[in-house]
């Protein structure tokens, strides 16, 4: 439906940028309609009643996507956009509630291209509970950006008495992430076809705010949680390492991994450790607490496959290392460099 | 993962303790060695990858040899290929390893950014889709390697002179693998008891190339795959070959690598290429009929001399640059912890010499997966 009502305009062009009829329309049939604010001002107006609550804090992120290519199996530009960002805020203990969206669109750019990308932001702030409150729209000449690039910042609330943070890391915690790993940029890889590959591997791009709120539910002690992002698990267990002056040693049998993305990877030459993720992170829970926070996620639909892979260490501060399936080890260090550009 | 899983898991401990048993018999400790060389960078990456220096006895030490075709590329070719890549009508086309590696004035990755239009492929094939994409510019690939992929840029080669694809070429830097292994024998301060053969090369020439280092230099080697087991079970064959007092050349890889090689390979290499009198290697200096050149049948097809870029054309710099060790670390002399410079100023992220640029080089495997903090690592 939405296809026919925008029929006229087949491509946008620098008028929909001129902030003229052509943008109006443009924001009107493609935007407007998928993310149905409630008002039109300049500026979104939000109730601030959920920071009344004595001691909530605000948690405020942005998040800029030049995925390429803009869909891909799992996702496309405008679910990503989404769901980084409510990343970003779930991760930090938030509960995601509005996000902002700015798109810079490359003059050309087929509009029943940008109403799929709306419509699927607009579900996947569905899915994840937000609201996409307040926008903006840019176009500009050939050569000036490609296709399609979207900005998103978020707001959420955290709660009372929740307080997660890489530097309370203590040795012993328990390291566990919510699924496989490496699925988004294997994905990504096969999607662009430069490799001559088939694989039948999905993007794990999924919002986490509701695996974050049930850890935190069953396992208040939650230590950090850092979604595996650019530089993948090895680059969030780094940051970790380092913020809390601890060890961190997992193990390589324990790590799952689809064979699908092992198979990519062995024929690469890619360490799975480092593809970029986009709906699994990284959690460090007491160990006492490690059986809840497990059990908690894998009773959410982003949590199925929630799994220990290591532990905190008082030894090697500042330093991952791996247990390899034939019992040697092996340092696991931050990425170097980009493994695949435009990733998200 | 089938046929890959059945040579990582479990943990070998029967192999294991016949290669302490090996060393035992042999006498090797950890003051005084056995010290085999694995010659390829892609068993470096897998010896730290898999941990396997941790998991042998003390008395049998690795080092790491010259296999590293990025690791060897010397600065000047670098320096080449940067200006190849600066000519407005060029688009350079290379693997992406040999994107960062540092030049006298710039590297590759530098040059792109600095406008050159330099792309990452994946195969030289990829090179030559390109040219027939874009008739209006000049392709260059940047080939290098050795012989492992020496044979796919003789075929692309070829099959651009079956198209007549005019805007094609390759900058030739494609290297071999024995005289290397010849110059590192005759040096007098050579401390190798045996070698580890590299797998994918071997795959292309066969193992009757390596006959010279049984028959003259009395020393063992065994071809070697590249998954742990592999690496292990060839080790052991090594030490075995040295406990009987045996120096031949055996063929673990069996599976994959003909006692001849790849016929066809061979046929098309031979058809494209000619040895060259002699070629640079980092670290180790020029060595007598260590690469190869396109003959002059296929000399459309050169970039050296479309180009005007021949080997030679400019100075040529054998000398590690000032303070590093790479010559020592690359001869098995120095371990790459030694060099002043490592970890320090040549890191991954700052490459000063080409061991640290690649995952395969010795210096980037150290640091990647061992590092300064080594001792700290149990």
């Amino acid at each position: 439906m939405r296809a026919e009502r925008i029929a006229a305009p087949q491509r946008v062009t620098l008028a929909h940028g001129g902030g003229g009829c052509a943008m109006r329309d443009l924001v009107e049939t493609v935007f407007l309609s998928a993310f149905e604010p409630d008002g039109l001002e300049d500026q979104a107006r939000l109730s601030a009643a959920a920071l009344a609550e004595t001691d909530a804090r605000l948690a405020f992120t942005t998040d800029g996507f030049v995925v390429d290519p803009l869909a891909f199996p799992g996702g496309d530009i405008g679910r990503i956009a989404v769901c980084g960002t409510v990343n970003d805020l779930a991760v930090g203990g938030a509960r995601p509630l509005w996000l902002s969206a700015a798109f810079i669109i490359k003059e050309g750019l087929e509009v029943v291209v940008l109403a799929q990308v709306a419509a699927s932001m607009r579900a996947a702030a569905d899915e994840a509970g937000v609201r996409i409150v307040t926008g903006d729209t840019k176009v500009v000449g050939r050569g000036s950006a490609d296709r399609l690039f979207v900005t998103t910042a978020g707001v959420g609330v955290i709660p009372p008495g929740v307080e997660l943070a890489a530097a309370r890391v203590r040795p012993g915690d328990v390291a566990i992430v919510n699924g496989v790993l490496g699925d988004h940029g294997a994905a990504i890889l096969a999607a662009r076809g430069e490799m001559a590959l088939s694989a039948s591997i999905a993007s794990d791009c999924r919002p986490l705010g509701a695996l974050m709120a049930a850890a935190l539910a069953a396992a208040p002690g939650l230590r950090c949680a850092r979604d595996a992002t650019r530089g993948g698990l090895a680059s969030a267990l780094n940051e970790i390492a380092a913020a809390a002056g601890v060890g961190v040693e997992i193990d390589e049998a324990a790590v799952p991994l689809r064979d699908e993305v092992r198979g990519v990877c062995e024929i690469l030459g890619l360490d799975p450790l480092y593809l970029a993720n986009e709906g699994t992170l990284v959690a460090f829970a007491p160990a006492e607490e490690a059986d809840a926070a497990i059990a908690a996620m894998r009773a959410t639909a982003a949590g199925r496959d929630a799994v220990a892979i290591g532990r905190a260490t008082a030894t090697h501060p500042g330093t991952v290392v791996m247990r390899t399936r034939l019992g040697g080890g092996r340092i696991v260090d931050m990425l170097v460099g980009e493994q695949l550009p435009r990733i998200c | 993962m089938r046929y890959a899983d059945e040579f990582r898991d479990p943990v070998p401990r029967a192999l294991l303790a016949a290669i302490a048993e090996r060393c035992d018999a042999i006498g090797a400790t950890e003051a005084a060695p056995v010290r085999i060389m694995e010659i390829c960078g892609g068993h470096t990456h897998a010896i730290f990858r898999y941990g396997l220096d941790r998991l042998t006895p003390p008395g049998l030490e690795f080092i790491h040899g010259p296999g590293c075709p990025v690791c060897v590329l010397p600065m000047s070719r670098v320096d080449e290929c940067v200006t190849l890549a600066e000519r407005p009508e060029v688009i350079l086309t290379t693997f992406g390893d040999a994107m960062r590696v540092p030049g006298a004035r710039k590297s590759l990755l530098q040059a792109k950014a600095d406008g050159a239009d330099v792309r990452m492929v994946y195969s030289p094939l990829d090179a030559l889709a390109l040219a027939r994409r874009h008739p209006d510019r000049e392709v260059v690939f940047f080939g290098l390697g050795f012989e492992t992929t020496t044979p796919s840029t003789a075929l692309t080669i070829l099959q651009a002179a079956a198209d007549g694809q005019a805007n094609f070429s390759v900058f030739c830097n494609h290297i071999t693998v024995p005289p290397p292994i010849k110059a590192l024998l005759d040096d007098p301060h050579m401390l190798l008891d045996g070698f580890v053969g590299p797998g994918h090369v071997s795959m292309v020439i066969g193992v009757r190339s390596y006959d010279f280092i049984a028959r003259d230099y009395r020393k063992p080697i065994v071809v070697a795959g590249f998954e742990p087991l592999d690496l292990l079970q060839s080790v052991l064959m090594v030490l075995t070959q040295i406990a009987e007092g045996r120096a031949e050349v055996e063929n673990q890889y069996a599976r994959v690598v003909p006692e001849h090689g790849n016929p066809v390979s061979l046929a098309a290499v031979a058809e494209v290429y000619e040895p060259r009198d002699r070629f640079e290697w980092r670290g180790l200096g020029e060595i007598d009929s260590s690469g190869v050149r396109i003959r002059e049948q296929y000399a459309a097809w050169d970039a050296e001399r479309k180009f005007v870029v021949g080997y030679g054309a400019g100075p040529r710099a054998a000398a590690a640059p000032d303070g590093l060790a790479c010559d020592e670390v690359l001869k098995g002399r120095l371990k790459p912890t030694h060099c002043p410079k490592f970890g320090v100023e040549c890191t991954p992220a700052t490459p000063l010499g080409a061991l640290m640029v690649s995952s395969e080089g010795a210096c980037a495997a150290y640091h990647q997966f061992r590092g300064a903090r080594l001792e700290s690592v149990a």
